[in-house]
């Protein structure tokens, strides 16, 4: 009984983790419905950017966080306006996917270039430290994450539902040419969604960094869970994203333990199609398109 | 107040707009009739921002705004309800009449205006915590034309709004438009019910294949033989 506790205890914290790369992924999709293909990248970036910071500024990862956070959403800005929407009106929606696709590209060869293909650790006193709760224990780098998923998944819905940018984004993703009519410029909408999602992956990069080792593909290894979890909780779903996220981590951790380690991808994935099958619009998917 | 000189407007190779020009003065209400394709719904796309103009001029007190963006044409005073309602099916009633006074100018007076419309549609009142997606035809197109009060505009264009509605809706629909002139509010407005429009406009012009082929007053139009064979079936 106390190994299961202690697996679910990890299944949660690494559905944290999965949690806070996934919400600016989903916050993407639901508002500009783009799959960014680039969010792994994005993630990368910002575990260099806090590797920089703590190994040669000697700061603490948590101290980099609005540095980081600030940096990203800069980049996710700059990419919206002169990445995507010159795209905007293009003859196929696809090219927008494409260009996603060719910045993941650049950017993992900048940092092959840049950085060489070694695995590099981002020095963090105390995170990596267990605390115990009678007989179970966690680290505090995972609580922290989960901590903060919870935190960003909050105050992003305070900020779309109590806002009046909030309201205009949620607007926009229901019904565009509507928000237009209302005086909302559409394209401001997109370029602030899109600094919003990659501030919220820069703040995944941070919290990420000290438990991970960072390297040119690292955003890869994590991006695929994260389109998993995001298509899990139903595309564009803040609180879906977190409860699917949950529910991967806790599959990961419970099958790895119980089945074997190495098929533990194989139960994620085969739950994954069960789920698509039985509820194709995922657990908190509204079952259709707004426009 | 609006004018539009020899305007061409259309979608991709396709001309739908072949250089019409109109006027609507302050305080008027002017509609456009014609049958399903004639242009009117382009004529209004083209004046909100929503349609570029490849020809011609669209001017507003004076101002050029054929070329401006559909939130910059809002923010001049013009608003447009849309045909189909195009509410925001997944927000609140209040969610969707505060989206309605979005610009800067709109929202500092928002809470006042909310009253104001409240009290033009009381039925609205007690579906405010609703979404606007769950109401019955008649009540989206009283949230959508509430929607466009909001912004308080000093333009309201209408597309079809008694379209899709049963007839005692259609009746309701006309005496809130006739009540919004009424406040000095100018209307430009397109109508398949040609009868009932042309009742209550000042002026209306009649476009047939992207053109404007005639143009009076609406009690004139309402007389003529070609108004009542083509469009009344008279």
């Amino acid at each position: 009984m106390q190994t299961f506790l202690q697996l679910v205890i990890n299944g949660l914290m690494l559905g944290g983790l999965f949690a806070i790369i996934s919400i600016g992924l989903t916050l993407i999709f639901g508002i500009i419905r783009l799959v960014n293909f680039a969010h792994g990248e994005l993630l990368m970036v910002g575990m260099y950017l806090t590797w920089i910071g703590t190994s040669q500024l000697g700061l603490h990862p948590y101290v980099l966080a609005p540095p980081v956070v600030l940096v990203l959403f800069v980049i996710g800005v700059l990419i919206q306006r002169f990445i995507l929407q010159p795209l905007l009106d293009a003859r196929d929606a696809h090219v927008q996917i494409f260009a996603t696709v060719g910045l993941s590209t650049a950017l993992i060869n900048l940092a092959l270039l840049v950085f060489g293909a070694d695995l590099y650790a981002t020095p963090a006193p105390g995170v990596r430290e267990a605390i115990h709760f009678g007989p179970f224990r966690v680290l505090i780098g995972q609580l922290v994450m989960f901590g903060c998923g919870i935190a960003v998944v909050v105050a992003l819905h305070l900020f779309l539902e109590r806002s009046y940018l909030g309201r205009a984004i949620r607007a926009t993703a229901q019904h565009r040419a509507a928000a237009q009519l209302m005086g909302v410029d559409v394209r401001r909408i997109y370029i602030v969604t899109f600094g919003i999602g990659a501030a919220c992956v820069g703040l995944a990069a941070v919290l990420v960094a000290p438990l991970y080792p960072t390297s040119p593909t690292v955003g890869t290894y994590f991006v695929l869970t994260a389109f998993v979890v995001v298509v899990l909780g139903g595309m564009g779903s803040l609180h879906g994203a977190f409860v699917g996220a949950l529910l991967i981590g806790l599959v990961d951790s419970l099958s790895a333990y119980y089945i074997a380690p190495d098929l533990k991808e194989v139960v994620i994935f085969g739950l994954f199609l069960l789920v698509l099958l039985v509820r194709p619009t995922g657990l908190f998917g509204l079952g259709r398109g707004s426009e | 107040m609006l004018t539009l000189h020899e305007v061409q407007a259309g979608y991709g190779r396709t001309t739908i707009l072949h250089g019409i020009s109109a006027e609507v003065r302050a305080g008027e209400v002017v509609t456009i009739v014609g049958a399903n394709g004639a242009g009117k719904t382009t004529t209004l796309r083209s004046i909100a921002g929503l349609v570029r103009p490849t020809a011609g001029r669209i001017t507003f007190e004076g101002e050029e705004i054929g070329r401006m963006q559909p939130h910059e044409v809002v923010a001049r005073g013009i608003t447009l309800i849309p045909e189909g309602r195009q509410l925001f099916p997944f927000m609140s009633v209040r969610d969707n009449l505060r989206m309605g006074a979005y610009t800067p100018a709109a929202r500092a007076r928002m809470q006042e205006t909310l009253e104001e419309v409240l009290d033009l549609f009381p039925r609205l009142r007690e579906r405010l915590d609703q979404y606007g997606g769950s109401l019955s035809g008649g009540e989206q197109q009283m949230v959508a034309i509430a929607r466009g009060l909001m912004a308080r505009p000093k333009l309201l264009m209408f597309d079809e709004p008694s379209l899709g509605l049963a007839p005692i809706i259609v009746r309701q629909v006309f005496d809130v438009v006739e009540r919004i002139a009424s406040t000095g509010v100018t209307v430009l407005i397109v109508e398949q019910n040609v009868f009932r429009t042309l009742s209550i406009a000042d002026r209306g012009y009649v476009l047939e294949n992207g053109a404007i082929v005639m143009s009076d007053t609406g009690a004139a139009l309402l007389r003529d033989d070609h108004v009542r064979r083509a469009y009344l079936g008279i």
